[in-house]
């Protein structure tokens, strides 16, 4: 099925139009040097009741989270997602629709867009944000590249305990555009205050920390908003985990100058991790460096109010080579989603939902470290995710629990190899009690046999 | 109702529109828990609403809202043909929606075999040794392939070479990316025939002789116009040191008929949700895989999904990887739909797409030349570009032709690009078009035409029908105001 409704009579008369024999005719402009002379070497074609069975048998490959017992976070949550929100952002109006550069018939997407940047600045308690960049690690990298300018040099330090794909990202940007990147370590898992003063030269053009860490730990972020700000560099926050902010202090609260966000469990399929949905946010004095599209209100010609896009010389496709991004295709629909969710939950089932996190992971955390030979890696206080030494390797607990139908924690030593055997659990509103309890059982056993 | 109240202006304390889960877990005071000073002081502001307002609310501003399900979107470089709807129940199986990314390999079999044959396919699409999947859009491969190309040059002791060439006629993304990828960006004019100026390419070459680090192009390019110089120019630069990027937005006029790495190309990118028929989803998700050529093979990020005898699995880039350029494996769930609609189609229905996405725009093409300046007069690939001159002599610009559209049900072509045609309307019919609509377009086009003649005023003052009138845009730029606050309405943002 190639979705060409025009049969081959019909094509043969628009031929005859153009003044064409054949198909073949058109594509004279390409040389035969550079023509393939072969079909391509795909598999056939296949009709839908076909495609579907491949397909279903691809996806029962995978363990899904209605099947699967999971306590994995690690940047990526599962979060309840009402059936209103797939419902209403699967409306083909929005789905098939470009971005909205023709204001007059785009009303819907730009208000809603509108509408999800005063969320943005609602959940941060920033002043401005963007209509979304690819993801949360994007994003982070978009903050460090405003932060250091048109010059592209200079250095930003950045907290161990950024999620460990973030730092890969940027690390990657950062040899490419030509700044540096220095790490900040850790003291008892969380960012070094007294290390990062140290680490602070007339050089650094930002500090970026995560909230709550990866590692699961709230930050000092006071303090290091005091020695960032004393050393006249952004402070950047990335928050992988938006429930937070239903219950804790909102990065706009302490200092933030620019926040980089993961939205996907707003709202959205988790979808092996994309597409997602970079939230940007930042201060008002950086409204003109911004990256990325930004909607606005305005009037109409008949003197309404209405949305457009706007202050677009700041993008590439006016400014080219001096644009401040070259992001065009962004994650829209991911947004509409996430601005869907928000007004589902609202201001109080927001909140509740934080307070749901940071509970049942409380009582998860009591339970674990209960256990003999588990206890908390760190002394300090979390959200919705915990670090918790184990008697055993990480990857033989997780093998274990597998054959229980659980997902156990993140395997810390993969990137914090000095953490020694370290489970990083995340526990959201999706998991009951009877979800921990049969976690905690399996934890026990799995530990017992295999000491 | 010609405006919708914003849902911050809607609802009443208290309301709600979803529970979460009966609390079962025996809880603790929060500041017990965390110290109090790490505490929201006030829940966020947002708003409270019922499950009925929601809907209503989305619903209207969805009835707002043009997409390629409302009508004819002739959007030039955009692709948008239909968007098939078995791939969206595809990629919503629990399967794939609902995993996991750092979910253990033996729980994720299916993905990572969909990832993995997936990457086989665009390889042999663009002729290329292998791809990664990770860029979520166009021009996040373009800054993907940038740093392929310079760590192989910093690699082979050319770190100097610091120019990328850039036609006249390219998207606004290729010269944004170079500056990303720290290169200055030097423009190569196009020729009379509407391909690049292959003389003015030899002067810039000697010119920057020894710094050139890579060519971008997209062939077909924005003028809809195959590049027959396409093996010589790739020869000049690959013969000056240089590297061939390909930027695959055009990709749906070859596919089957030739290949980027047949050409000469060395990096690609294709925009999935372009050619591969994934939804724009009003600017984004999509999906911008890059293939490379072997020699670049050792630079691509990772990991790349592989296939040993213990099943699939995730293989760590090599040491000369650039690294990754973001979190998890890419836009996955675009991958799965992109994966759904090269199935379905196979690699006959791909070549027949690419036939016919020819054939549609040329038959509009020839239809209307007559009334609209063709600046470049020649057999056009999937889309080509019209000078509104004649209609701006009469008062009458391109971007009042796109908004008299808007009365006729259909999308505006892209206009005033690309920037080498004065007044341009560039047209992009796409495959999936019935000849009815391409001969209603062509009767609404030659009707706007006479108009310009006649009843200018008509066409100047338009849209007429839409639920809003032309946007102020100087007074939304002037005075920003980019969210909505409870306090003064309509609220400025302090810029």
């Amino acid at each position: 099925m190639s979705y060409v409704p025009n049969t081959s009579t019909e094509q043969q008369e628009m031929l005859r139009a153009v003044g064409a024999s054949s198909i073949e005719d058109l594509l004279t402009p390409v040389p035969e040097a550079v023509r393939l002379k072969r079909p391509l070497e795909l598999p056939p074609s296949l009709a839908e009741p076909d495609l579907r069975r491949l397909m279903l048998g691809m996806a029962e490959q995978n363990a899904d989270l209605d099947h699967y017992i999971s306590f994995l976070g690690a940047g990526t949550y599962d979060h309840f997602v009402p059936s209103l929100v797939p419902a209403l952002v699967k409306r083909s109006e929005f789905l098939t629709s470009y971005t909205p550069y023709q204001p007059e018939v785009s009303q819907g997407m730009l208000q809603a867009i509108y509408e999800y940047q005063t969320m943005v600045c609602q959940l941060t308690n920033m002043d401005v944000a963007n209509a979304s960049l690819y993801d949360g690690s994007t994003a982070v990298v978009e903050g460090a590249l405003m932060s250091v300018g048109p010059s592209g040099r200079g250095e930003v330090l950045v907290s161990r305990a950024l999620d460990p794909q973030y730092r890969a990202t940027l690390q990657t940007y950062a040899n490419a555009r030509g700044f540096t990147m220095r790490e900040i370590g850790l003291d008892d898992g969380i960012t070094s205050v007294a290390e990062l003063e140290v680490a602070m030269t007339p050089e650094t053009k930002a500090v970026i920390i995560q909230q709550p860490n990866f590692l699961g730990a709230l930050e000092d972020v006071r303090g290091i908003e005091k020695v960032t700000h004393a050393g006249k560099a952004a402070f950047i926050v990335a928050i992988t985990e938006p429930a937070s902010l239903g219950v804790l202090a909102a990065p706009g609260d302490y200092g933030a100058d620019i926040v980089a966000a993961e939205g996907l469990s707003l709202g959205n399929p988790m979808g092996y991790g994309g597409p997602a949905l970079g939230l940007f946010a930042a201060r008002n004095e950086y409204l003109r460096k911004l990256p990325g599209r930004l909607a606005g209100k305005t009037l109409d010609s008949r003197g309404q109010g209405a949305y457009v896009l706007t202050l677009q010389t700041r993008e590439q496709q006016i400014r080219r080579e001096r644009a401040t991004s070259n992001i065009c295709t962004n994650q829209s629909l991911l947004a509409v989603a996430a601005t869907i969710y928000l007004a589902a939950l609202g201001k109080q089932g927001f909140r509740e939902l934080g307070e749901q996190c940071l509970q049942r992971a409380h009582y998860a955390q009591e339970r674990i470290c209960a256990l003999s030979g588990f206890e908390p890696l760190f002394a300090r206080p979390f959200f919705d995710e915990f670090a918790v030494r184990c008697p055993i390797s990480v990857e033989q607990l997780n093998a274990g629990l597998r054959d229980e139908g659980i997902s156990g924690g993140y395997d810390l030593s993969r990137d914090y190899p000095e953490l020694g055997d370290a489970a990083l659990f995340c526990v959201t509103e999706t998991r009951t009690r009877e979800d921990i309890e049969a976690l905690v059982a399996a934890m026990e056993e799995v530990a017992g046999e295999n000491r | 109702m010609s405006t919708e109240k914003l849902i911050f202006e809607m609802g009443a304390p208290g309301r709600r529109a979803a529970l979460l889960p009966a609390m079962d877990v025996p809880t603790k005071p929060l500041d017990q828990l965390v110290p109090r000073d790490m505490l929201r002081a006030e829940p966020a502001p947002l708003p409270e609403v019922s499950e009925i307002e929601v809907v209503r609310h989305f619903t209207h501003l969805s009835q707002r809202n043009f997409g390629v399900d409302t009508g004819f979107y002739p959007l030039g470089s955009c692709t948008m043909k239909y968007n098939p709807k078995v791939n969206e129940e595809m990629a919503g199986l629990p399967g794939f929606a609902r995993i996991h990314p750092l979910e253990h390999e033996s729980m994720t079999q299916g993905a990572i075999q969909l990832l993995y044959e997936l990457e086989g396919y665009l390889a042999e699409i663009a002729g290329m040794e292998r791809v990664t999947l990770q860029p979520a859009a166009g021009a996040h491969g373009e800054i993907t392939g940038l740093m392929i190309i310079k760590a192989y040059h910093v690699h082979r002791g050319e770190a100097h070479r610091d120019v990328v060439l850039i036609p006249d006629g390219a998207h606004g993304t290729n010269p944004a990316s170079a500056t990303l990828a720290d290169y200055r960006t030097v423009e190569l004019k196009s020729d009379a025939r509407g391909g690049v100026d292959v003389e003015h390419l030899k002067q810039v070459l000697a010119l920057h002789e020894g710094k050139i680090a890579a060519l971008m192009m997209t062939n077909p390019n924005t003028l809809g116009v195959f590049d027959e110089n396409i093996v010589e120019i790739a020869k000049l630069v690959h013969d000056a040191g240089g590297q061939l990027y390909y930027d695959g937005a055009n990709a749906n006029a070859i596919l089957g008929i030739t290949r980027p790495g047949d050409m000469g190309f060395d990096v690609v990118h294709l925009n999935l949700h372009k050619t591969a028929s994934t939804p724009h989803g009003g600017g984004g998700p999509g999906a911008g895989p890059i293939g490379v050529a072997k020699h670049l093979l050792p630079f691509l990020p990772g990991p790349l999904p592989a296939k040993g005898r213990q099943g699939y699995f995730w293989e760590d880039a090599g040491p000369l990887s650039i690294g990754r350029v973001r979190a998890n494996a890419g836009n996955f769930l675009v991958l799965a739909r992109a994966y759904t609609y090269i199935r379905s189609n196979g690699p006959d229905g791909l070549r027949h797409v690419s036939n016919s996405a020819v054939l549609n725009a040329n038959y509009v093409m020839r239809a209307l030349q007559e009334y609209y300046d063709l600046p470049f007069d020649r057999t056009c690939m999937h889309e080509f570009v019209f000078s509104a001159n004649r209609q701006k002599a009469l008062g009458v610009r391109a971007l009042d032709i796109s908004k008299r559209l808007l009365d006729f049900g259909v999308h505006p072509p892209t206009n005033y690009f690309p920037l080498i045609v004065p007044e341009a309307l560039m047209i992009e019919p796409t495959e999936t078009e019935t000849k009815e609509t391409l001969d209603e377009f062509i009767a609404i086009m030659r009707q706007i035409a006479e108009e310009a003649k006649h009843q200018p005023e008509l066409v100047l003052e338009a849209p007429h029908i839409t639920v809003v009138g032309r946007l102020d845009e100087a007074l939304a730029a002037r005075k920003p105001n980019l969210r909505w606050q409870p306090e003064a309405e309509p609220a400025a943002t302090k810029a």
